[in-house]
């Protein structure tokens, strides 16, 4: 298990308190972060939308199954999935190696400009992290 | 404090590895030679002859030592301490076994009409009436035939009940520590799931509920000892606001070992239970079933349980009622596992009055683990616990020692894990429950091998990192295992 010091949280996404990423810039991936993957272990299986699929802000995109459990994702930002990574379903192991990179989960279309707001920066992120442990 | 830690009691000296079968015997071999019949031979009807499957071709003895090997490998209750939180992995006294396999329970055929079947048939009505006596309820039904059966059993019974009473309800309330197939049975029969957060001492707090309730609400389905092994003392407030909304209340019965005989289910407003018959009452488990799942309803839900049920006539006999019109029907071909009632009848009656002090001594060892551990392990939920506690790896993590490597240490000390990383609530959840029927020197010699660990993860953490070493595979790759399961082997090498 990682330190705090030990996590990557690079500046340039933005965080939800459960723990997924998205880019604020297009392309829009959406991901879980350096903490997620360490939490969760090696993941076994990842279960994404089919492209297409409109989902609410915080609505499920799909599941994350490691060797400890099986953990939804939610969505930070409404929005149209538009891509999936679909190397994930050969090698989930991607997501634990490479969150950030070739883990990516989905890419979508955000309904609203505006749904970044609400979202956590890197450093509130990390606070977020460390004051619930 | 370590004087009296335990050396490591495994020990690798004959035990043997085996190959898969298929890589044993050789063409042509077999266990017995078949004698000359005496009488003409007939061709088979043509269509089943042909090519059979490929089986190797083997000794009597090959096959003796092959599972005679495998056994050995194995490790359960009949072997040592196995503190498998939630799951009871008590041990079970042989009579019971003696029971279940007397002939005239074994040799009945379900199909055998019930003049014919008044002992099995006075065994599941008055197994009936002890099991609902036990948790204070009315009535009660032997035919689901798991726990998450009894389950099921207990949403579609509520959902009819609703139903029947036309009240539209949709949503099921679930707290965070309900037992990890509440939601699905609750999806299963049509409902929606809301989910309670858990209060601040591990419990469900009433001003959660009153926030969620609603006139939607059908249920809240409520594991009490719940998955924290904390008891949940809001239950009779919380079902009093259920009630006065239309709305039943679901008891897991999971952990019912906690209060066999010590908790009047009615009284607590629980509406419907599940046992787990294989975990409390005398079932060896843990090996895939099979499993019994019974439910025992209050006053509301008797019209739906399922049906063909068990009544006694005037004269004293026993026969087969169907006259149930709201009854879920039935849940099991025939009439549920009988073979697990006969263990459950037994120990039942074996214990006698004694049985809540069997639920006494369960947690009274719970809490003596707990009380002796929680200096040298995180205790997320401090205060007394029911029949299982629950510890975190977070005074480990610094020495980057977790909650796996603690399991697996356990091993080379000659002890089954406990439960690890559930319940979900709790980060790195070490579940310990280690039943009423390890004595006392069996506890403290797990205890001390726990200390030691705790110890060996501040002073030598990598001896943790690369346990188990004494088994006869050290720590499995459970990714691989997961990711690329090998599931089938190549038979040509028998040919």
């Amino acid at each position: 298990m990682k330190a705090f010091d030990e996590l990557n949280i690079p500046g340039d996404l933005k965080y939800a308190k459960d723990h997924e990423w998205i880019a604020s810039a297009d392309p829009h991936r959406v991901g879980i972060s350096d903490f997620a993957q360490d939490q969760l272990g090696d993941l076994t299986y990842v279960e994404l939308p089919e492209v297409g699929a409109d989902i609410a802000m915080g609505g499920e995109f799909g599941s994350l199954e490691s060797i400890k459990s099986v953990s939804t994702l939610f969505l930070p930002v409404a929005g149209k999935v538009i891509a999936v990574n679909e190397a994930l379903q050969d090698d989930p192991g991607l997501v634990n190696r490479d969150p950030y990179g070739d883990g990516w989960l989905v890419e979508i279309a955000p309904a609203d400009a505006g749904g970044f707001s609400g979202l956590m920066d890197a450093d509130t992120y990390l606070q977020h992290l460390k004051d619930n442990g | 404090m370590l004087d009296s830690a335990p050396e490591p009691v495994g020990a690798s000296g004959l035990i043997l590895n085996e190959p898969p079968l298929w890589e044993r015997g050789r063409k042509g071999r077999s266990a017995i030679s078949v004698p000359n019949p005496g009488v003409p031979s007939s061709p088979m009807p043509a269509d089943v002859a042909g090519d059979g499957p490929d089986w190797p071709d083997l000794s009597e003895l090959e096959v003796v030592r092959h599972y005679t090997r495998l056994s050995s490998w194995n490790f359960g209750v009949d072997t040592g301490m196995y503190p498998l939180g939630s799951c009871t992995m008590k041990y079970n006294p042989k009579v019971h076994e003696a029971v279940a396999a007397l002939p005239g329970f074994t040799r009945a055929h379900p199909l055998l009409p019930a003049e014919a079947s008044q002992g099995a048939l006075r065994l599941i009505y008055e197994t009936e009436r002890l099991l609902a006596d036990i948790v204070g309820l009315r009535e009660a039904s032997l035919q689901p035939a798991a726990g998450a059966h009894g389950e099921l059993c207990g949403m579609l019974m509520i959902a009819a009940y609703h139903r029947h009473h036309k009240t539209g309800k949709t949503k099921v309330l679930m707290p965070d520590t309900a037992h990890g197939t509440n939601p699905a049975t609750a999806a299963m029969c049509g409902f929606s799931e809301i989910k309670v957060p858990l209060g601040p001492d591990g419990r469900i707090e009433p001003s959660a509920v009153a926030a969620l309730l609603d006139d939607d609400v059908a249920a809240i389905m409520v594991t009490n000892p719940n998955t924290l092994g904390i008891f949940e003392s809001n239950l009779p407030e919380i079902s009093r606001m259920l009630h006065e909304k239309g709305a039943l209340v679901y008891g897991d019965g999971a952990n019912l070992n906690a209060v066999m005989g010590r908790v009047d289910m009615d009284k607590m407003g629980v509406d419907v239970i599940h046992y787990n018959l294989h975990k409390s009452m005398s079932t060896p488990h843990g090996g895939g079933g099979p499993g019994s799942g019974p439910v025992a309803v209050g006053e509301r839900l008797i019209p739906y349980l399922p049906g063909p049920r068990v009544v006694k006539l005037d004269d004293g006999t026993f026969a087969w009622s169907e006259d149930l019109p709201l009854s879920i029907g039935r849940l099991h071909a025939f009439h549920g596992q009988f073979g697990i009632f006969l263990r459950a009848y037994a120990y039942i009656l074996s214990l006698g009055k004694d049985l809540p002090q069997a639920s006494g001594y369960a947690v009274l060892a719970a809490n003596y683990v707990q009380e002796k551990l929680k200096g040298a392990y995180d205790l997320p939920f401090d205060g007394r616990c029911m029949h299982e506690c629950v510890f975190t790896d977070a005074k480990q993590r610094e020495f980057k020692v977790s909650t796996l490597d603690i399991a697996k240490r356990l091993i080379d000390l000659g002890y089954h894990p406990p439960t690890i990383y559930f319940p979900l609530v709790v980060n790195g959840a070490i579940m310990i429950e280690p039943t009423e029927t390890e004595s006392k020197e069996e506890l403290d010699g797990f205890i001390a091998a726990m200390l030691r660990i705790a110890q060996e993860a501040s002073g030598e953490p990598d001896v943790l990192h690369g346990a188990p070493t004494l088994t006869k595979v050290g720590r499995l790759d459970e990714t691989a295992a997961a990711r690329k399961p090998r599931l089938t082997g190549d038979m040509g090498q028998n040919a």
